[in-house]
């Protein structure tokens, strides 16, 4: 479980800094989604990874650890906000500068093969 | 009452900024800006009444809700971060009145962003628990994007996204290096993450040490170190200078952070991981100095000066904060103040520059002159001689402190020459900047219309700030006494401690 959950944080992080790098605003916004994603699998990971343990409900003595779980809801929700943000945003640079590149102009050549 | 004080320099500003989203205040603009002064005001004051409080009586734990530390998130005022939080709302107060005459309606909600920002500085310089400070973190980033668009055009929008993405980012590497010393220490709460730390064994060194230098990351770039400084410039150049004046106390909450993060947790109690960061930040601090004394140089107009005189303040405060010493951190207070109240009030008088010198604005290039030249010039030179250090004001103080303090250790051999070198750069840039701006007149003779000249609004805020200047050198024995007071504080992680997770409410 441990080696698949950790490929499967690895994998998406690759992927989100990968994105990330682009120069359009679209994929931008896609890598930060998939890196958010990482990131709370991750904070879930924190408090290690175990089955069939009890909530912290009661009295029994093995019980999962609940903090972890309410960072990554606070991180979700956080995350979705500034997510949500950013797309606005993005269109609003779309309207604004006329194209969707991060840095706000194209170059002149690449601009026919980008079409 | 008297115990809840500590909470309220958080809640009033929210309470503000919902009221200031209203009908009554949503909708009449001079009831907006009454409302909006009134509550600045308040929250200035009770700032105030806490950093007299703290100082008389002693620290305060206020533990959220009575779960007490370190099951609970409490809010910790010592007298650090009381210092911090009455400089937030001082700063606060005097962008609000600047605002009021104008600015606040070329976009909408500036005042609630305002008191949201407020809420959100105030919340991480008070909080005791490092996710708490990530969420107030986020706070204060997301009402800095709105401000950063406020009247936006092309270039903001560009900047805002360059920003926003930047900051995104750097809140994912925050939370990756939370969850990392989660998982290490169990704990959130910095006084125990301390404690806990100097325990550790085998692995768990190497992941803890991960996980403290990825907070360094995240720092380094709310705080601009170099190499992650890139995107500060750019962003107070293109915000509004009044919304930029504002954004001066951001970069020293991540230099906040680094002080509690790399003091109380990874300070010399730390056991096999003291002092990790020091070397880091110690290079990198005086490479910070060295790009923004060039970019100083380099600047083409007054704002984005001033956004380089940001970011050579900052890599002094961060070689201060690297020397982790009673004396450095209390020159570092000192200093910190001085620059944060000085370069705001460079960018509200970079406004008022621009606005009376019509198409040139604030470009270092011949033009019209400005209306006012002697009040203008006055309060240039003034906050000039302030930034720069020379005597008689209180950069001139917080230069000689800072010069002494690094004076005894080998560390001078390459502090003194940088900074040295730095402040002269300063000096002849700043120069030159006063030269083209008041001297270098183009169109001699033209009549200024009434309507260009300040706004007493505008010129109390901005009197208001330079006037620290001066009176942080008349009362600079006490003042003094307080940064060394706050630092041994700070200093003394067993007492530290020991009023967290002991004391309670």
């Amino acid at each position: 479980m441990e080696l698949l959950y950790a490929s499967c944080v690895g994998v998406l992080v690759t992927c989100g800094i990968y994105l990330l790098l682009r120069a359009r605003t679209f994929p931008v916004v896609l890598g930060l989604t998939m890196i958010s994603y990482a990131v709370n699998l991750f904070l879930f990971s924190a408090g290690r990874l175990t089955i069939n343990k009890a909530v912290v409900l009661g009295t029994g003595a093995d019980y999962a650890d609940p903090l972890p779980q309410a960072l990554v809801l606070t991180a979700i929700v956080i995350g979705f906000a500034m997510t949500a943000f950013v797309v606005i945003l993005a269109i609003r640079g779309r309207a604004d500068l006329g194209n969707d590149h991060v840095d706000g102009h194209l170059v002149k050549s690449n601009n026919k093969e980008h079409r | 009452m008297i115990q809840h004080l500590a909470s309220l320099p958080i809640l009033i500003p929210m309470l503000a900024a919902i009221l200031l989203l209203l009908p009554p205040c949503g909708k009449s603009i001079p009831i907006r800006r009454v409302v909006s002064i009134v509550m600045s005001i308040i929250t200035a004051c009770i700032s105030a009444v806490l950093l007299v409080h703290v100082y008389n009586s002693g620290p305060m734990v206020y533990a959220i809700g009575d779960w007490q530390a370190p099951y609970g998130i409490v809010l910790v005022a010592d007298l650090l971060s009381v210092l911090m939080v009455a400089l937030t709302s001082f700063l606060a107060l005097a962008v609000v009145l600047y605002s009021s005459v104008g600015d606040d309606e070329k976009g909408s909600f500036f005042h609630p962003l305002v008191h949201f920002l407020v809420l959100g500085v105030n919340g991480a310089f008070l909080t005791g628990d490092l996710f708490n400070l990530f969420v107030f973190f986020e706070v204060l980033l997301i009402a800095s994007y709105s401000l950063l668009m406020h009247a936006g055009d092309k270039h903001k929008t560009r900047a805002a996204l360059q920003y926003v993405v930047l900051n995104l980012i750097g809140s994912s590497v925050f939370l990756i290096a939370l969850g990392i010393l989660y998982g290490v220490l169990g704990t959130l709460n910095i006084a125990d993450m301390a404690l806990k730390v100097s325990q550790l064994q085998g692995d768990d060194v190497y992941l803890a040490k991960i996980g403290g230098l990825l907070l360094l990351v995240v720092f380094a770039l709310k705080g601009a170190l170099l190499p992650l400084h890139l995107w500060l410039p750019n962003t107070y150049a293109s915000a509004m200078p009044v919304v930029a004046a504002l954004f001066a106390i951001m970069t020293k909450v991540g230099v906040y952070a680094m002080l509690r993060v790399y003091t109380v947790i990874f300070g010399e109690q730390a056991g096999l991981l003291n002092h990790m960061a020091q070397p880091w930040l110690w290079g990198l601090a005086i490479a910070t100095i060295v790009i923004g004394a060039i970019g100083v140089l380099a600047a083409q107009d007054l704002r984005k000066l001033t956004a380089n005189l940001v970011v050579v303040s900052v890599g002094t405060l961060v070689a201060l904060v690297a020397i982790q010493h009673v004396s450095a951190t209390a020159a570092l207070l000192y200093y910190l103040v001085h620059s944060t109240i000085i370069c705001a009030a460079l960018f509200l008088l970079a406004d008022l520059i621009a606005h009376q010198r019509g198409k040139v604005a604030d470009r270092l290039a011949p033009g019209r002159g400005v209306a006012q030249p002697i009040l203008l010039g006055g309060c240039f030179i003034v906050a000039a001689l302030a930034v720069v250090g020379m005597p008689p004001l209180s950069g001139f103080v917080g230069k000689i402190w800072i010069l002494k303090v690094t004076f005894d250790s080998e560390r001078a051999l390459l502090f003194w020459p940088v900074y040295l070198i730095a402040s002269f750069a300063l000096l002849v840039a700043l120069s030159r900047a006063g030269t083209s701006l008041f001297w270098e007149r183009k169109h001699q003779g033209r009549d200024h219309p009434e309507e260009e000249h300040a706004k007493p609004m505008q010129v109390i805020a901005v009197i208001g700030l330079l006037a620290c200047s001066p009176l942080m050198v008349i009362f600079a024995g006490p003042i003094s006494d307080y940064m060394i007071a706050a630092a041994t504080q700070l200093h003394d992680i067993p007492a530290g401690i020991n009023m967290v997770l002991k004391g309670g409410l």
